[in-house]
């Protein structure tokens, strides 16, 4: 057995850690024991679990080694720890979605995409913390306390999805789950320095995510490598009896074509996500990481229009607020979650039970959503939303008739200050460029692209065409193999808070 | 970044409307919460009105995130979630029953 300092294991993928566990050198208790120590040492500086379960990871890492020991380890994430996003029902453990009105909700049942990942071996560290309901771009808005970027402790790890991003890059754990909406994986992703990949609007079941705007909702994996968001999706991915709006696709083999690399790829940069509400170190981080497509092999093609797409940021901001205030009417204070009783009516009750169980955020996207969705304003906002969403999906039909991905920063901003936005609309830009493809229903992944200011991470963002995620990932993939951000973003982070 | 503020025609909002909205989604908001809403929903606002702009007249409503139309599910039935793991998470249970407030008026 060779030997392997903590901080070998801390750094592992899940393709390595499963050939260490496969081959001998490793156990899961091991590595489980490893992750939920770093857990203990690092988490009252980043607050990226909201809670940890411990003494059922240890047990099922015990399982784990015992299956290996037999040979009988088929299940190919057997062993391996990771972490789930607050917002996804686990049976038997406590689930937030980062709101005082799920304070206390043990779920009968799980997510999907926990019970798959259960078959698929996997071992659950904990639930990670979470924007309140998936509602904000920074995790400052969870009803429990802030998430720290581990990189720069003062800073944001960006959101909805901002625990799950910075327990990969402290390394708490491999990879975790997240939820994107309107790019609470990616824009987390682009903040923390991880691979953040939100597949095709259909092709990963909802059922059991806590619902924020149901036609724009999707689960994805946050990495170390791409290769890794390959396996962690090809687990989850799927037709499911229990989510009709997903697809009855074949799923291929996520990675199959991860090694063929960019000769001859046809990647359009369209000129509306390279605008001037970019920063000036994002841009030139991004042009270096397009030069270097273009260097090896990518042909690049800066010439597409897409004159619909700066309306995707107001198209959200009706169809998002709309969907969520019919969503979480379910929050009555009667069946489950918190609820205000002693009122002079059932109606009082009810009315105090949603004052006292939403924060501000959620409470101005419900008023918002009653508002666009009332008589007299239907058809001039959610109808008319509905409209322009159809002409932005036309759009990128256009574009991928004749290129095979799309090119465009996560973010317009590296990581800013806890804090320092306090403006709602300058907070919602921090999603507008990957707000289109929840808009198109497309697959979107950020990988690391580089270093801005002060230091931070970079995310560069691909786009692909509809259940087209083997392209996607081809693309990420090749990208992160040239620029070797592989293991270094990590590894600095991780070094801050040691 | 754009200025959030940089939007010409801010809307008008009144705190009538904010209260009207919050008694549609049974919400109960505090008089700082009113004004504050009733700013940041303007806000919010005037920036959403860009989209009157777009010509959209032929053009269909795109209303799902997939292209699915009419899915159905067997006629089968399915064995349900245990009564009891659901009634323990009811903020208030009586026997095997959610309590509430009275409904109707028992006078």
């Amino acid at each position: 057995m060779t030997t392997q300092t903590n901080s070998d294991i801390l750094a592992l993928t899940l393709a390595e850690g499963r050939r260490r566990l496969l081959d001998g050198e490793l156990t899961s208790v091991t590595l489980t024991r490893t992750f939920l120590d770093r857990i203990a040492a690092t988490d009252e500086q980043v607050h990226a679990f909201v809670t940890v379960t411990a003494d059922s990871a240890l047990a099922q890492a015990a399982e784990a080694d015992a299956l290996l020991a037999r040979g009988d380890a088929t299940a190919p994430l057997t062993g391996l720890p990771i972490g789930l996003k607050d917002v996804l029902m686990t049976r038997g453990v406590r689930t937030t979605a980062g709101s005082r009105m799920l304070d206390n909700l043990i779920p009968p049942y799980d997510a999907t995409v926990v019970a798959k990942l259960r078959e698929a071996g996997a071992i659950s560290l904990g639930k990670t913390n979470m924007d309140e309901f998936a509602m904000g771009s920074s995790t400052e808005h969870s009803a429990w306390f802030p998430t720290a970027n581990p990189w720069d402790l003062d800073r944001v790890p960006g959101g909805s999805s901002g625990g799950s991003a910075a327990a990969v890059a402290a390394q708490q754990c491999i990879a975790t789950l997240g939820s994107d909406t309107g790019g609470s994986i990616r824009q987390p992703a682009s903040f923390c320095g991880v691979v953040g990949l939100k597949p095709t609007y259909g092709r990963v079941s909802r059922y059991g995510l806590i619902a924020f705007a149901s036609s724009l909702d999707q689960i994805g994996p946050f990495t170390r490598t791409v290769e890794d968001a390959a396996l962690l999706l090809q687990a989850i991915a799927g037709p499911d009896p229990l989510d009709s709006t997903c697809y009855d696709a074949p799923v291929p083999d996520f990675s199959a074509q991860l090694d063929r690399g960019l000769e001859g790829l046809r990647v359009a940069a369209p000129r509306e996500f390279f605008t001037d509400g970019m920063d000036d170190d994002v841009a030139e981080t991004i042009e270096a990481a397009l030069e270097l497509l273009a260097a090896n092999g990518a042909v690049i093609d800066r010439t597409p229009s897409m004159p619909s797409v700066p309306m995707a940021l107001p198209v959200y901001y009706v169809l998002a607020p709309s969907e969520c205030s019919a969503n979480l009417a379910r929050f009555d204070g009667v069946k489950y979650g918190y609820g205000a009783r002693g009122g002079e009516s059932m109606w009082a009750d009810m009315e105090a039970t949603r004052q006292h169980g939403f924060g501000r955020e959620v409470k101005r996207r419900v008023l918002l959503g009653a508002y666009t969705l009332s008589a007299g304003y239907y058809d001039a906002y959610y109808l008319q939303a509905q409209k322009v969403r159809t002409l932005i999906r036309r759009e990128f039909d256009r574009v991928f008739a004749e290129h095979d991905v799309i090119v465009a920063p996560t973010a317009p901003t590296v990581a800013f200050r806890q804090g320092e936005i306090t403006d709602p609309y300058q907070m919602y830009l921090n999603d507008i460029y990957t707000i289109p493809a929840n808009i198109a229903g497309l697959p979107a992944i950020s990988v690391p692209g580089g270093f801005g200011a002060d230091g931070m991470p970079v995310g560069l963002q691909f786009v692909g065409q509809r259940l087209d995620e083997s392209t996607l990932l081809r693309a990420a993939n090749a990208y992160e193999r040239l620029a070797a951000w592989t293991t270094i973003p990590t590894r600095r982070a991780a070094n801050i808070i040691d | 970044m754009p200025d959030p503020d940089s939007s010409p025609d801010r809307a008008q909002f009144t705190s009538g409307q904010v209260r009207h909205l919050a008694s549609l989604v049974r919400i109960e908001l505090t008089d700082t919460e009113v004004e504050e809403f009733r700013s940041e929903l303007a806000s919010i606002l005037s920036h959403i009105n860009a989209l009157s702009e777009i010509e959209t007249a032929g053009v269909p409503p795109t209303n799902n995130g997939a292209d699915l139309l009419n899915v159905q599910d067997d006629d089968a039935s399915r064995p349900p979630l245990p009564r009891e793991q659901i009634l323990a998470n009811a903020p208030q249970r009586e026997d095997e029953y959610f309590r509430v407030h009275a409904v109707l008026d028992q006078s």
